[in-house]
């Protein structure tokens, strides 16, 4: 065996082992739940949580499955799958692969365990109403949908009340599927985990405004996992405070994510899972970091709008106004912001076939990032999980010609 | 001091041979499947014309979609920087190149100084690209040299709106057997991509003066759609296929 280079071993964060441990171990309880009496719920990623885990309910995200397919490079032959069903190559890589993966126990951890009940929230699009109705269809289980009107450049009382209404429903839902009353202290201690969980995650992801940033984009999109799957859980926020005391080691220590890092880019939309690794060897290969991305963030962006002495209420607010269901303006807002605090020299963009809602606007957004801060920016056009739709000489040649022109920029201005 | 530059595109590759910034020669071959032996052809020929004999203290840059392949040259830079460097030595004063070469279309803002600003490329797709004029000839049966000069005859330019070369060439099959004469065919091919590729450009901040640089710069018929689409008359060097390598030897003298 080869021996290992111990400066690429120091630069290893330590926490991935526990991370891949627990989410093992998460899937293998949800798993086993039908025989342990504890039922499942299948959610959207931007969907509300918390209640379910109040009510002791093991939520499963299809979306979570659908990143391990891609990453497990098993997407292909999943949406290949969905196609011969009649599905549309245009519809969603997730929805596709999820869709087949029901039907043939497929994937990397041979299929999801069936839900009790489906959770739909269509604040990350409209997507996932369709495709959630095909499962609860396909395995005769209730639907509840949770519908956060787009805020288009504000939050009306109107909607407040509108999705907060919707809240109310979803718990006598869960309360009719479980067969059990809420425990409303119970709700409450989940919430106050829930925004912990979220603040911590946020300090995480703060660190890398350090430079070198202990951590890059390509390192969010794996701890991000916990933020989405167990939000409102103790187990998350312990998770957590471990990551960000390591990340304040590496600090301490001077370790960045990347060896050399000179220059610093802010990434867009989803990964692509099944390039994650080549994509960020090809950046650190430039002594590129990508220090932030609109995408992990997202699962703390909305804090602001959370009362954690009154989650129930202010959480309508909260999952209405996330960064996939607000206006181009305020999205090209927040990126500037995230360009600022990060200080990024550039901006990479990745336009995902897939993500409609996500990749509708970035020409928009690039325009006025170039406008107010004057920096470059790049378009990668790929898919998070259908690697039919990855070229790569092509997008070697762009991402090196980007590193050129944003290399030349801080030359001339330093 | 001698720089080379070459450039291994998709269907050619080019040298050209600066002494002290001062272009003295230039080659161009046919890539074919190889694109390392394709290097080393089109860099020995270029070197036996000049009559040079001695390589060595020779810089040299490769760029295009071959670059790696080069394993003699000193530094690999993208085709994006080298036509923006080899616009700028070929007219100091363009500040936007549009570069339609065999599998990319590029728009490219430059600063004053000939650095790239921003720059965009087509879609991961052919259409708009030297290889898509190469897909239509061979649909229509005429030679690729032939082809912008046989669309000036047009009277009444066909409207092609498939996005995709391979459905752009049924459409054109569909034309060719409604009876659609030949250059009002190619009259729209020209007109597709130039629109196509105006509108990239627009994106990335279109101004003049504005070159147009690749092999399909030598097509006149495509030259006046892109004329029509920009609403001016676009700068076109003779070396318009040759920029990327200039380009590069530009490059070369500064490493």
């Amino acid at each position: 065996m080869a021996e290992k280079d111990p400066a690429k071993e120091k630069r290893k964060i330590k926490s991935v082992k526990k991370m891949k441990d627990i989410m093992t171990n998460y899937y293998i309880d949800a798993k086993m739940a039908e025989q342990n009496g504890k039922k499942v719920a299948w959610i959207t990623s931007g969907g509300p949580v918390e209640p379910l885990i109040a009510m002791d309910v093991i939520p499963i995200y299809p979306e979570n499955h659908g990143a391990m397919i891609g990453a497990s490079k098993m997407g292909i032959d999943l949406c290949q799958k969905a196609e011969v069903m009649g599905y549309s190559s245009d519809l969603c890589s997730y929805a596709r692969s999820d869709i087949s993966c029901a039907t043939v126990n497929g994937g990397p951890i041979g299929g999801l365990p069936k839900p009790d009940m489906l959770v739909c929230c269509n604040n990350i699009c409209g997507t996932v109403l369709k495709w959630y109705e095909v499962q609860a269809r396909y395995f005769n289980v209730p639907l509840f949908i949770l519908d956060t009107p787009f805020c288009h450049t504000q939050f009306l009382p109107e909607a407040r009340k509108y999705v907060h209404r919707q809240i109310e429903e979803y718990i006598v839902f869960l309360e009719n599927a479980c067969k059990k009353k809420m425990d409303h202290d119970r709700m409450k201690e989940v919430g106050r985990l829930s925004v912990e969980g979220q603040r911590l995650w946020q300090a995480v992801l703060d660190t890398a405004m350090n430079k070198p940033a202990p951590l890059s984009a390509f390192d969010a999109f794996f701890h991000l996992a916990l933020i989405v799957t167990l939000r409102g859980t103790k187990q998350a926020v312990d998770y957590y405070e471990g990551l960000l005391a390591e990340m304040r080691e590496r600090i301490a220590d001077n370790i960045g994510a990347v060896e050399n890092e000179k220059y610093r880019l802010l990434w867009d939309n989803l990964p692509v899972w099944y390039r994650t690794k080549w994509l960020s060897d090809k950046f650190a290969a430039a002594d590129t970091c990508l220090v932030a991305d609109t995408y992990t963030s997202a699962w703390c962006g909305t804090l602001k709008y959370i009362d954690e002495n009154n989650f129930i209420e202010s959480m309508a607010e909260a999952y209405t106004r996330i960064y996939l269901n607000i206006g181009v303006d305020e999205m090209a807002r927040d990126v500037v912001s995230m360009i600022d605090k990060y200080s990024a020299d550039g901006l990479v963009m990745h336009s995902n076939r897939s993500c409609k809602p996500y990749s509708f606007g970035q020409l928009d957004i690039q325009r006025i990032v170039r406008e107010k801060r004057g920096l470059p920016s790049l378009m990668i056009e790929a898919d998070m999980v259908d690697e039919r739709f990855f070229s790569e000489s092509q997008i070697e040649t762009r991402i090196d010609a980007f590193m050129e022109v944003v290399k030349e920029r801080k030359s001339c201005t330093r | 001091m001698y720089t080379v530059g070459i450039d291994i595109g998709s269907i050619t590759a080019k040298a050209a041979l600066l002494q002290d910034g001062r272009l003295i020669s230039t080659n161009l071959i046919f890539t074919g499947y190889n694109s390392a032996t394709a290097g080393k052809k089109v860099f020995s020929e270029l070197l036996l014309a000049a009559g040079m004999n001695d390589t060595s203290g020779i810089k040299v840059v490769s760029t295009g979609y071959g670059r790696s392949s080069v394993d003699f040259a000193d530094k690999a830079i993208t085709e994006i920087t080298c036509h923006a460097a080899g616009a700028y030595f070929l007219n100091e004063k363009i500040r936007f190149i549009i570069d339609i070469g065999g599998q990319d279309s590029k728009a490219i803002l430059l600063d004053e100084k000939g650095k790239v600003k921003n720059f965009v490329m087509n879609d991961k797709c052919a259409a708009g690209t030297g290889r898509f004029l190469e897909v239509m000839a061979r649909a229509l049966e005429i030679n690729l040299d032939d082809f912008g000069a046989l669309s000036l005859d047009a009277q009444n330019p066909a409207q092609i709106s498939s996005l995709c070369t391979v459905f752009a060439e049924s459409e054109v099959i569909s034309l060719i057997s409604k009876g659609v004469a030949r250059e009002n065919i190619i009259a729209g091919i020209h007109e597709s991509i130039g629109s196509r590729i105006v509108a990239l450009a627009a994106r990335t901040g279109l101004t003049t003066p504005l070159m147009v640089t690749g092999g399909v710069a030598k097509n006149v018929g495509l030259l006046g759609a892109l004329e029509k689409a920009l609403g001016f008359k676009p700068d076109v060097s003779k070396y318009a296929q040759l920029t990327g390598a200039i380009g590069a030897a530009v490059l070369a003298n500064k490493l």
